[in-house]
């Protein structure tokens, strides 16, 4: 079982606050995730590297070229503004980042 | 009365039997008189004038974790109740382009997380069959759309069963291509190495229709591969004879269920008498997939959900104090309980120090998972098996044991581990549940065309 530390641990890890409420629960749900998949441990992967992708493409980059397919323009830029909760004109209103103690 | 298949209403429409303006508007009846009760669709979309292509005119529905341009698009998730998308994903573009007209968005487990529809925080979908069952998942909203015909077709996505799964509690035909097949571009990533579109469709030759429109290499995913895309229908009529069809043999092992197996095993006695070889085979590692994917997922999904912080879309908590109260608390009330699980389990697998012991063994187990297919895909063309070990479980049943639910995909996920194609097509009803059976055909990579050879050729015999 995950002690209480080790769950705001990994809360805080995920950025996610948890509820008083929630805290048992998962607790719980999560050690016993954990332990059905400490099953891996059985499998004997000493001599195989780990799988990386799936379709063996390398080095998939586009072509030098200017893109057009997204053309910059007030309507596109105000579609993604304004998906922010809090933004200003064209700017997205985040809380200070390095703020006095 | 109007046809409810792609070919059928194509052929309708080519012999001026009906008009694009007239079978979207059945449709649209359909729904609104059938939909209070099944809670497939999450919104509606009006007609446009279809443009000219393989798909003219058809009505279809999509997941609501793709994106179309100008529309809301939740993924199920109240942390997107007002997102609306500035931009088209490439398959609804695709299909857009093929002349599909978009009936609505369909309801899904949070973040396509779940195996029943009841994770979604609009509430549950019902499977059509049964309202007092689950439709499957993550895709139940697809799935129960087409299987009421309240869409010719659908789209859905497939990380680990989420088109297979539904497609087979709902008795309808799902499709999960290739990794790399479809583009993912404007599809909500969950884990982007697992993640692929897929059709949910009433026939197989249908599914082929659709897939040949959404397939091919697209400069928005860099994992897409530069191959030509076939005809999917190329081979539907053509026999089977002499296919060497493997049945693993973990695959009928504890926790299926015996009305299960009894109808996949015979489905596989039909594919022997229409003169396919069967043979049986082993996946070794089959034991470890569950666990090497519970690990590897949530590992990609902590990483790809990190997007949503309450800043740049999405809910935002107005009383956050600091920036991390932004992220921490948005978060909090935004996700609801899976989510958050599996982003807990993933920062957990991903933290130092467990790293090596979770996500890199994870990743291991995966290499052995894919070495065991392609050993077996030296010895046989496709592989057969069952979708999931039960049929439609009753909603609620499960819906407090995460394990439990998440041992419903036991036969799925192996394949998105893998990365391969494979499809559920209905083979008959469970004795004891009365509710429809899926069998799984898993193809080799990019040999979807064969894969679709097998599923259409039994589909008939059936």
């Amino acid at each position: 079982m995950l002690t209480d530390t080790e769950l705001d641990h990994i809360a805080k890890l995920a950025r996610i606050e948890l509820k008083d409420e929630e805290r048992e629960k998962l607790k719980k749900e999560l050690s016993s995730i954990l332990d059905y998949v400490a099953k891996l441990n059985e499998a004997d992967t000493s001599f195989i590297e780990p799988l990386q992708q799936i379709t063996g493409l390398i080095n998939s980059t586009r072509e030098d070229v200017n893109r057009n397919e997204f053309p910059a323009n007030e309507e596109l830029k105000a579609k993604l503004i304004d998906q922010a909760p809090q933004h200003e004109d064209r700017l997205v209103k985040v809380k200070a980042v390095l703020a006095h103690k | 009365m109007f046809p409810n298949t792609i070919k059928k209403i194509r052929e309708g429409l080519q012999s001026k039997e009906f008009t694009a303006s007239e079978i979207f508007a059945h449709y649209q009846q359909k729904i609104s008189k059938e939909d209070g009760k099944i809670h497939a669709y999450l919104r509606t979309f009006d007609f446009v004038e279809p443009a000219e292509g393989e798909l003219s005119g058809i009505p279809c529905a999509l997941k609501d974790n793709m994106l179309v341009d100008g529309t809301v698009a939740t993924a199920g998730s109240k942390i997107l109740e007002n997102y609306v998308s500035a931009y088209d994903s490439t398959a609804a573009k695709r299909l857009k382009e093929a002349g599909a007209l978009i009936l609505g968005k369909t309801n899904l487990d949070e973040f396509a997380m779940g195996t029943s529809t009841e994770n979604s925080a609009y509430g549950p979908t019902k499977n059509p069959l049964d309202l007092t069952r689950i439709p499957g998942g993550s895709s139940g909203g697809s799935a129960a759309a087409v299987a009421a015909d309240m869409a010719v077709f659908a789209l859905g996505s497939d990380t680990g069963g989420s088109i297979r799964q539904p497609a087979s509690m709902c008795g309808i035909v799902g499709l999960k291509p290739t990794h790399g097949r479809v583009s993912r571009h404007g599809l909500m990533a969950m884990a982007s190495s697992f993640d692929q579109i897929g059709p949910l469709t009433k026939t197989v030759e249908d599914a082929a229709l659709v897939l040949n429109v959404i397939a091919g290499q697209d400069v928005f995913d860099s994992t897409t591969v530069p191959r030509p895309v076939p005809d999917f229908t190329e081979l539907l009529n053509k026999s089977i004879k002499e296919f060497k069809v493997g049945v693993p043999k973990e695959f009928f092992g504890k926790g299926l269920a015996p009305e299960v197996e009894e109808r996949v095993k015979a489905g596989i006695k039909v594919l022997e008498s229409m003169g396919a070889k069967i043979e049986e085979i082993s996946l070794p590692n089959f034991d470890y997939s569950l666990a090497a994917y519970y690990v590897a997922v949530p590992s990609e999904i902590s990483a790809n959900l990190s997007r949503f912080d309450g800043i740049r879309y999405g809910y935002s908590d107005p009383t956050a104090k600091n920036l991390l109260e932004t992220y921490t608390k948005s978060r909090g009330a935004g996700f609801g309980a899976e989510p958050k699980r599996r982003i807990m389990i993933g920062a957990y697998a991903l933290s130092s120090g467990y790293y090596d012991a979770y996500y890199l063994k994870a990743q291991k187990v995966r290499a052995l998972i894919k070495k065991d297919f392609e050993d077996a895909f030296k010895k046989v063309d496709v592989i057969v098996g069952p979708t999931a070990p039960n049929t439609a479980f009753k909603i609620g049943e499960k819906a407090s044991d995460p394990l439990a639910l998440y041992l419903e995909d036991i036969y799925t996920v192996p394949v998105n581990l893998a990365g391969l194609p494979g499809i559920s097509i209905p083979c008959g009803k469970g004795s004891q549940s009365n509710m429809p059976v899926g069998l799984q055909i898993i193809g080799n990579y990019f040999d979807e065309s064969r894969l679709l050879q097998v599923a259409h050729q039994l589909e008939q015999a059936l």
